[in-house]
């Protein structure tokens, strides 16, 4: 197959000055306010931050092999708790808009920074502290709690660093709230002449919506914390049923974030799949409009929904009736996107490069997700299916098989753009099957599972159950070995690959027309933006490498 | 870029005038939140005194903050901000209120010990 | 106006303090305007999630909420808000002064705005410590004399919002004298005038907001159930 992205002709030219190589030192990087050092710091840190996580995943595949558990209950309380406390606030929340978003949403609209540039420092700092809490937590012990922190086990009962653990996820939470912050006004005030908002990058406008949440939802979440923190310490508290609170309370206040967070972790992932879509289907996504409707309908619809994860926990049957009916009608703009983006295949002129295999893993696996999730908004089914593997399989669909998905199709759409190198193609076709092979081997006997009645977070299963515990966990393995190999090839290339030009992709977008690297200001004069978005015609004749 | 002539402009500047008369307003405000409670009206003691603290907020926002002079997109954010807030209010209140519509489901409002008003 | 800072009639970007990354004084100044209100929303979730488990459990238990409002002094609360709403009004006239390049007015009412918060917060802090004398405090030490014994296990409920909707009021106080210290010494230096005014007009906002959050807080806790003169 030719290959089908340009390399500049090779000549033994200087580097020109770009944002890496401007300046050096720690001290540049560790006080830097340009958002595209901000954001390689952070690519750096949420990896590490997925490494710890994925490293408690592979215990608990580990340890589900056999019907007893090899490690007690109480570890493996610990382990699952901290992967789902790494992996939702520490690597899934911040993920794309702290990386790909920082690098890219200004120069999408034309703009030399964010608006605020040392706050986005400052929410790196804060991301930074928020993990060492996490890892000093790890490096005590863990927490028991279920990365949820229900009252009254997290309040009372528990006898791990639940304090530590909800320090680390606030901290956090503020690195959260303030790049959605950042976000949101950057794209209101700084963009370039004639970027009107429906000629913006559908990336742009999921983020954009990813923000709205991000700062409607988090302070909630912040404020659930502390008010269990603060009843820890106090030995009692408004979630104490001896004075009368209630637990349910809690649920309310924690799940009125966690449930549009999950939307946090998934529009700039559905953001990527549009930009990668119409730049290999070589054509405008069908329905812009409605994408781009569809990220703003997501942002409002998920703050409505938050009951259907405490459907059988005691909640008044007629508010679970509310949002269930409520939570049908989030699946649609989710839907209008899916059907958008095949539709944008459609008479296109598809190829076949590694982030595009990326995307139509990603359509077909967070389908898979988005479906299964019907089936838990719907009370009946979910009176079975609450706290079963299939809750676990249904969120790692979308989490996975969406998010870290479009994650990875995002990094390698753009690493040419952040490093000027070009990674290896047929390293990277081979990662993007084996994780796809892997990830369906881990999850698919899931829902099997929690279809027959295995429950999640349960230490031991009866043993007939084995068998399908044995093959998600071979497939884990499968999935956690081929997770590391982009890290490699990536890394390999920033050094050694061949020098990618500014638009080895031939994409359309005001990212792809600066050098690779860009420079510290990204344009040396703010561009005029005079057509639409997409502007894409028939491939042009490539060079062959 | 640093020596071009560039035109400006300011926030709109409050007169005195309002601004004394909105604090005046506040005060009078608390004070007369403060006497109301010294009546017993049952249930709309509440309701007279989040309608008196909703006044003075907006009196506060309004003029203090200058939302009045403000573009549409600060009021939107005002008042999207409040409709978050309301949703988060409402439909958690709702699962309380609703949960006795079922059998026995507010053990609080059946335990006399627990002091309710039914 | 003799005390008016000389301002150039067509100020250069360096005297706007405009940032390289903004075309113009005006995008900077509409980009942190629209910052701070964003911010400030997220400040109205993250008070609101606690007058959510307010409006709960005084629901659930009206008659235990009423029954803590003898331990509430309400003059005092009137007071302290009415000193709270003063601090308001200096702010306003702080803003107002930095607007008309007026530094001696600027720095008059920012004092005047600290020594009205901080009063706030002394009393406050007088109020705590009676709580703590009283044995109000919830968990193993509370003890109230004169409630009800069917209300000792409820009204820690209230207790518990009281300190920590209160207490949460008081940090952000905290941090708002600590941002209004940063103002004065920044106002000595002339860092503000008619043509750069931004950073006292977003502290302001931010003022007016704790002022907001107080403005519902003293209703909704000292005065649940009646009281008299």
């Amino acid at each position: 197959m030719a290959t089908t992205y340009q390399t500049t002709p090779e000549a033994a030219a200087e580097e020109p000055v770009n944002y890496l190589n401007v300046e050096h030192g720690w001290k540049s990087w560790l006080f830097t306010t340009d958002h595209k050092r901000i954001a390689m710091l952070y690519v750096f840190s949420i990896t590490l931050m997925f490494l710890i996580g994925g490293s408690f995943a592979m215990l608990i595949r580990l340890h589900l092999t056999q019907p007893q558990g090899l490690f007690p209950p109480e570890v493996y309380n610990r382990l699952f708790t901290m992967h789902g406390v790494v992996m939702v606030f520490f690597f899934l929340v911040p993920s794309i808009p702290a990386t790909l978003g920082n690098f890219l949403l200004p120069m999408m609209i034309g703009a030399k920074d964010l608006a605020f540039p040392r706050v986005n420092l400052l929410s790196w700092y804060l991301y930074i502290i928020g993990a060492i809490f996490a890892v000093f937590v790890v490096a005590r012990g863990g927490v028991d709690t279920g990365w949820t922190f229900y009252a009254p086990y997290s309040t009372t009962y528990s006898n791990s660093y639940v304090l530590s653990a909800a320090m680390g996820v606030f901290v956090a939470g503020f690195s959260s709230i303030l790049t959605g912050l950042n976000f949101i006004v950057t794209v209101h005030k700084m963009r370039a002449p004639g970027m009107s908002w429906m000629r913006m990058p559908l990336f742009v406008w999921a983020h954009y919506a990813t923000g709205l949440i991000q700062i409607l939802g988090t302070p909630v979440v912040a404020i659930a914390l502390v008010l269990v923190g603060v009843e820890k310490v106090m030995h009692v508290g408004i979630f104490d049923p001896n004075v009368g609170g209630d637990p349910i309370l809690f649920q309310h206040i924690f799940w009125f974030y966690s449930h549009p967070a999950v939307y946090i972790m998934i529009l700039p992932g559905m953001g990527v799949i549009s930009e990668v879509i119409a730049c290999f289907a070589r054509k405008r996504p069908f329905g812009y409009e409605f994408i781009a409707a569809s990220s703003m309908a997501i942002a409002i619809l998920s703050f409505l929904v938050w009951g259907h994860h405490m459907f059988i926990t005691g909640q008044s049957v007629y508010t679970g009736i509310v949002f269930s009916f409520l939570s049908f009608f989030v699946a649609v703009p989710s839907a209008v996107k899916v059907f958008n983006w095949t539709a944008t295949m459609y008479k296109g002129s598809v190829t076949f490069e590694s982030p595009m295999l990326y995307a139509f893993a990603f359509i077909g696996l967070f389908t898979i997700g988005g479906l299964t999730g019907l089936f838990l908004s719907t009370m009946a089914t979910d009176v079975a299916l609450h706290g079963t593997y299939f809750v676990v399989a249904h969120f790692h669909f979308v989490m996975v098989g969406g998010m870290v998905v479009a994650f990875l199709a995002g990094i390698h759409f753009w690493w040419p753009k952040m490093t000027g190198r070009m990674y290896s193609e047929p390293w990277a076709r081979f990662a993007a099957l084996m994780i796809f092979v892997g990830f369906n081997l881990t999850f698919l006997p899931q829902f099997v599972l929690g279809y027959l009645g295995m429950p999640r977070r349960y230490a031991a299963y009866p043993p007939e159950f084995q068998v399908l515990n044995v093959l998600s966990t071979a497939g884990a393995s499968v999935l956690g070995f081929s997770l590391l190999i982009p890290i490699v090839y990536l890394i390999y290339a920033w050094k050694y690959g061949p020098k990618a030009g500014n638009n080895p992709w031939q994409a359309k977008g005001l990212e792809w027309e600066i050098q690779s690297p860009p420079t510290t200001f990204n344009f040396d004069e703010t561009p005029t933006v005079t057509e639409e978005a997409y502007n894409y015609g028939p491939l042009e004749e490539k060079q062959v490498a | 870029m640093s020596s071009e002539v560039k035109e400006h402009h300011h926030t709109h500047i409050p007169e005195v005038g309002t601004l004394v008369k909105v604090f005046v307003a506040l005060i009078v405000g608390t004070a007369i939140t403060a006497e109301v409670a010294t009546f017993d009206l049952g249930e709309w003691n509440v309701v007279v005194a989040l309608a008196i603290a909703c006044t003075k907020a907006t009196l506060v926002a309004w003029i203090f903050m200058g939302v009045r002079y403000t573009s549409q997109l600060t009021k939107l954010f005002c008042v999207a901000g409040l409709v978050f807030l309301s949703i988060l209010l409402l439909i958690t209140f709702s699962d309380y209120s609703s949960r006795s519509w079922t059998h026995h489901a507010k053990p609080w409002a059946t335990n006399p010990s627990l002091g309710t008003s039914k | 106006m003799p005390d008016a800072i000389a301002e150039a009639p067509h100020p250069t970007d360096e005297e706007l303090h405009v940032k390289h990354h903004f075309a113009t004084a005006d995008q900077q100044m509409d980009a942190d305007t629209l910052g701070m209100w964003t911010f400030l929303i997220t400040e109205v979730l993250f008070f609101g999630g606690m007058f959510a488990a307010y409006a709960v459990y005084r629901e659930m238990y009206p008659l235990a909420f009423a029954a803590t409002s003898e331990f509430m002094n309400v003059k005092i609360g009137a007071a302290n808000t009415a000193v709270l709403i003063c601090s308001s009004l200096t702010m306003a006239m702080a803003v107002r002064a930095a607007q008309l390049s007026r530094k001696k007015d600027l720095i008059k009412y920012l004092y005047g705005t600290l020594a009205f918060g901080s009063t706030f917060l002394i009393v406050k802090a007088f109020e705590y410590h009676a709580k703590y004398v009283e044995h109000l405090i919830p968990g193993p030490t509370f003890h109230p004399d004169n409630l009800a014994p069917q209300f000792q296990h409820n009204a820690q409920i209230l207790f518990f919002l009281y300190f920590c909707m209160t207490g949460m009021h008081a940090v952000h106080m905290i941090v708002g004298v600590g941002l209004l210290t940063f103002l004065v010494i920044n106002s000595y230096r002339n860092q503000y005038n008619s043509n750069y005014y931004t950073p006292v007009e977003m502290i302001g906002l931010y003022w007016h907001f704790v002022d907001i959050v107080w403005i519902f807080l003293f209703p909704l806790l000292y005065l649940i159930g009646h009281w008299h003169w």
